[in-house]
């Protein structure tokens, strides 16, 4: 069996690669925080206690456009939901551990560690393997604070004219490019976003996200269910 | 609320996403069927905070001329589409959104 240390180390050269893009996600989030105006604390402050990128930018987006704290913190848990999925994934290689570790897992299970490790916890059965999924959050957790506080120093020098808002858009944009290809992700995509860019004046306290999201998710188990009819 | 207070319930929700399947979970409640249409929650929500960022401006109106944010996220699309890359997704949407408003 190899040691604890060894299965650590191996998840953070595993998820290693994935930490390419998420050091621009870092400076950008950390640039917009201040430019938005949370001070630097705060800034620190959501990376240490949210640790979720995806979140604090939804966090950042909603709260400069003025949505109250009931829908950025529903809209904050509608993006999180795919972590429920991530957690019943790697449950059944938790189950037998103490619940202090199962906490420290939760705590860094992000997307690119339960992406590498996954496969590392079904390939192996030694009883340290969840070694690996902690060496890769804890890879991510480095990364991600540095940059933001990179972010927090460098955004007084980064001008407002560079337009950096649109980063945000086009970093959700981006994490979709896997499903540009397919057709049934294309077309949750598009009644989505219609949906929200319509209702983004009709519906109250900016809930727009949600309705946009989970009618996206309707027209998904819709079109499916039609598709395994013809199969 | 103060920006601590929601700071703080962002990583509670955020936290308990996490961790709750891997506390209570009872591997019987999750078929393919849930398992599938789960699949499809980014694609669900993400194009909700894509699009109104893209096309309404700061008073929520739609705005489709003098508008270079459609033209650079077009080309990000297909960059995309194409390379299957984060990086040159962001980096050639950048690229043209700075050519478009700086030349």
């Amino acid at each position: 069996m190899r040691s604890n240390l060894k299965v650590f180390y191996k998840g953070v050269i595993d998820v290693s690669p994935l930490m390419i893009p998420v050091v621009p996600f870092g400076l950008i989030f950390g640039v917009l925080a201040i430019d938005i105006g949370f001070t630097p604390l705060e800034t620190m402050g959501m990376s240490l206690i949210i640790f979720g990128g995806a979140s604090q930018i939804v966090l950042l987006q909603l709260f400069s456009g003025g949505a109250s704290s009931l829908v950025i913190i529903s809209s904050v848990g509608a993006v999180n939901s795919r972590h429920l999925l991530y957690g019943a994934v790697v449950s059944e290689h938790l189950s037998d551990l103490k619940l202090t570790w199962k906490i420290i897992i939760s705590y860094f299970l992000i997307d690119q560690a339960f992406a590498r490790s996954n496969e590392y916890l079904k390939k192996n059965k030694e009883k340290n393997k969840y070694f690996h999924l902690i060496g890769g959050g804890a890879t991510c957790w480095v990364v991600w604070q540095t940059t933001t506080f990179l972010g927090i120093i460098l955004g007084a020098a980064i001008p407002d004219k560079l337009g950096l808002s649109f980063a945000v858009p086009l970093t959700f944009l981006a994490l979709l490019v896997n499903d540009f290809r397919k057709l049934v992700n294309v077309v949750v995509i598009i009644i989505s976003g219609l949906v929200a860019t319509f209702g983004f004046n009709f519906i109250p306290y900016k809930a727009y996200v949600i309705v946009a999201a989970l009618a996206g998710l309707f027209v998904a188990m819709i079109l499916t269910k039609m598709i395994k009819k013809y199969e | 609320m103060n920006d601590w207070a929601l700071i703080i319930y962002c990583g509670l929700i955020t936290f308990f996403t996490r961790f709750s399947m891997i506390a209570l979970l009872k591997k019987e409640m999750f078929n393919d069927r849930i398992r599938e249409v789960l699949s499809y929650v980014p694609s669900a929500i993400f194009p909700a905070i894509i699009f109104p960022a893209i096309f309404l401006d700061e008073m929520g109106i739609l705005q489709f001329e003098n508008n270079p944010k459609i033209l650079a996220s077009i080309i990000a699309v297909i960059i995309g589409t194409l390379s299957k890359n984060i990086i040159a997704t962001i980096v050639a949407g950048l690229a043209v959104y700075w050519f478009l408003i700086f030349i």
